[in-house]
C-alpha cells in the first residue's frame, strides 16, 4: 500500500513537470512530435530506474552523516554530504554513458529509437532532480526509492506525451502570432498543471480506520431516512430497496 | 596574426559589450533560446528567492565559462561533458554552502533547486556553444550576459507573482494589510493566492514571451 501510494503520488501529485518544473528544457525542445516525445520519455523512465536506486545506495552508504560507519568505528563521524552534487551528477553521467554503450551493443533496435536522446538525458534536470528529491524524502528502503524513481519517470513521460500530442494538433489552430510556438506551449503547460492539481486530493482521503467509524455512525440515520422515503414516494423504490438491503446486511 | 588582433581589440569594444547586452533582450536565453527554465520557475513565488537564484547563476556561469574557456585546449572532446559537469558541480557546491552558512532560511526554501543549477541547460549550453571556442574574457562577458538575461526573466516573474499573489515585494507589504483591511484592501481588493501556485509561473512566463514577441516581430515562430 505504501509503495502504491509513493508510485501514484510521484506520477500525479508531485509530477516532475507540472509541480516542480523539472526537465523543462528537453520537455519544450523535444515535444514537437509525438514519436520523438515518446522516445525521450521512455529513455527518461529507463535512466530514472537505474540512477535513483544507485544514488540511494550512494546516499545511504557514503554521503549522509554517519553513513561510513560500515567501514569501522573511526569513520562513523564523517559527514560527506557536501559531495552530494558531484557524486550524483557523476553517477548519472557515467550511467548514461554505460547504458548507451550496453544498449548499443545488445539491443541495436532500441538504440536506434532511444540513441540520440540518451546523451541529452545526462543534463536533464528531471534525472538529477529525481535523485535530489529522493535524498530529501528520506525513503526507508531501496524498493521505495526505486518505485519513486520509476513513478517520476512515468509522470514525466505522460507530461511530454500529452504536450507532444497537443502541439501536433495546435498546428491547425489560429494562435495569435506572438504566442505561436513557445508562448502557447507555456500557457498550455500551465493549464495542464492546473488540471493535475486536481489530483492533489487523491491521497488525502484518510486511512481505513476512520471510514469504518463513520459508516457505523451513519447507519442509524440512514435507516430513518429510508423509512421516510419508502412511505413518501414510490418513484424511488428501487433506490430505497437497495439501501434497505445494505442496511439489513 | 590572430594574436595581434585580439590584443588590439579594447576590453569593452562594441562587440564585447554586445555579448553582454544581446542576451538581455533579443537573444534572451529563457524566452528566445528556450534554455534554463528547469530550475527557475519553482522558486519565483518570492522576489527575494528569485534575486538570490539569479545572482547564483551569474556567479556560476561567469566563473564556469572562464574555467571551461581556460581548459578548452586541454579537454579531450570525448569526455568534455563530464569535465563540464564537474566544473559546474564544484561551483554550485560553493554557492550552496555559502547560502547555507549565511542565509539558512532561504537555503531551505530553495532546497534542491540550487543543486539543480548543475543541470541548468543555460550553463551547459553556453559552455558548449561559447566557452569551448572563445577566450576567457569574452567567455566571461558572455557568461555574465546570459546569466543576467536569465536572472532578468526570473526577477520579472518573481515580481508579478509576489506582488499579485501575496501583495508584497521582498516581503514588504505594498498594498497595505490584508487582515486589517488597510490601504488598497480597504477598497475590496483581494490577493490572488493562485499566483503563488506552480501553474501561474508557467502562464506568467508564457505571457511575458508573448509580450516580447509582439514588440519584436523577428522572434515570432511560424509554428
Amino acid at each position: 500500500m505504501e509503495l502504491l501510494e509513493i508510485f501514484l503520488k510521484s506520477i500525479f501529485i508531485d509530477n516532475m513537470v507540472f509541480a516542480t518544473f523539472l526537465g523543462m528544457c528537453s520537455y519544450l525542445a523535444v515535444s514537437k512530435k509525438v514519436t520523438t516525445a515518446v522516445g525521450l520519455g521512455a529513455a527518461v523512465i529507463f535512466v530514472m530506474l537505474v540512477t535513483v536506486p544507485l544514488n540511494y545506495l550512494l546516499d545511504q552508504y557514503i554521503l549522509r552523516p554517519g553513513a561510513l560507519a560500515w567501514m569501522g568505528e573511526d569513520y562513523a563521524e564523517y559527514d560527506l554530504s557536501f559531495l552530494t552534487f558531484i557524486l550524483f551528477i557523476a553517477t548519472i553521467a557515467t550511467m548514461v554513458q554505460l547504458v548507451e554503450m550496453i544498449v548499443e551493443k545488445f539491443a541495436p533496435a532500441l538504440y536506434n529509437s532511444l540513441g540520440i536522446f540518451l546523451p541529452l538525458i545526462a543534463v536533464n534536470c528531471a534525472i538529477l532532480g529525481g535523485s535530489l528529491f529522493m535524498q530529501q524524502k528520506e525513503f526507508n528502503n531501496i524498493t521505495e526509492a526505486t518505485v519513486y524513481g520509476v513513478g517520476s519517470g512515468i509522470g514525466w513521460f505522460l507530461a511530454i506525451l500529452a504536450i507532444g500530442a497537443i502541439r501536433e494538433k495546435i498546428r491547425y489552430s489560429n494562435v495569435p502570432p506572438a504566442f505561436r510556438g513557445l508562448g502557447m506551449t507555456f500557457i498550455l503547460t500551465g493549464l495542464m498543471a492546473i488540471g493535475f492539481m486536481s489530483f492533489g486530493g487523491m491521497l488525502t482521503g484518510g486511512d481505513e480506520a476512520p471510514t469504518k467509524e463513520v459508516v457505523e455512525n451513519v447507519t442509524p440515520a440512514e435507516t430513518v431516512e429510508v423509512n421516510e422515503v419508502a412511505t413518501d414516494s414510490t418513484a424511488l423504490e428501487t433506490v430505497t430497496d437497495s439501501l434497505t438491503q445494505t442496511v439489513q446486511q | 596574426m590572430a594574436n595581434t588582433n585580439v590584443e588590439k581589440e579594447p576590453l569593452f569594444s562594441k562587440k564585447n559589450l554586445g555579448l553582454v547586452k544581446d542576451p538581455l533582450t533579443d537573444n534572451n536565453p529563457v524566452t528566445v533560446q528556450v534554455l534554463g527554465i528547469c530550475s527557475a520557475l519553482a522558486i519565483t513565488a518570492e522576489l527575494k528567492a528569485s534575486v538570490i537564484m539569479a545572482l547564483s547563476v551569474v556567479f556560476v556561469l561567469g566563473v564556469g565559462n572562464v574555467l571551461v574557456s581556460l581548459l578548452r585546449n586541454a579537454i579531450p572532446s570525448s569526455i568534455r561533458i563530464i569535465v563540464q559537469l564537474v566544473v559546474v558541480a564544484a561551483l554550485v557546491i560553493i554557492v550552496d554552502l555559502t547560502l547555507k552558512a549565511y542565509m539558512p532560511d532561504l537555503a531551505k526554501k530553495l532546497s534542491v533547486f540550487i543543486g539543480l543549477i548543475i543541470t541548468n541547460c543555460i550553463i551547459m549550453g553556453r559552455f558548449e556553444a561559447f566557452a569551448l571556442g572563445n577566450g576567457p574574457w569574452k567567455s566571461f562577458l558572455d557568461g555574465i550576459g546570459n546569466a543576467a538575461g536569465y536572472g532578468l526573466i526570473l526577477i520579472i516573474v518573481g515580481f508579478f507573482r509576489e506582488l499579485l499573489g501575496s501583495g508584497k515585494l521582498f516581503g514588504f507589504p505594498v498594498f497595505g494589510d490584508p487582515v486589517e483591511k488597510t490601504g488598497l484592501y480597504a477598497t475590496g481588493y483581494e490577493n490572488n493566492g493562485f499566483m503563488l501556485l506552480a501553474p501561474m509561473a508557467l502562464i506568467t512566463l508564457g505571457l511575458i514571451i508573448g509580450f516580447q514577441r509582439s514588440r519584436n516581430k523577428n522572434l515570432i515562430e511560424t509554428h
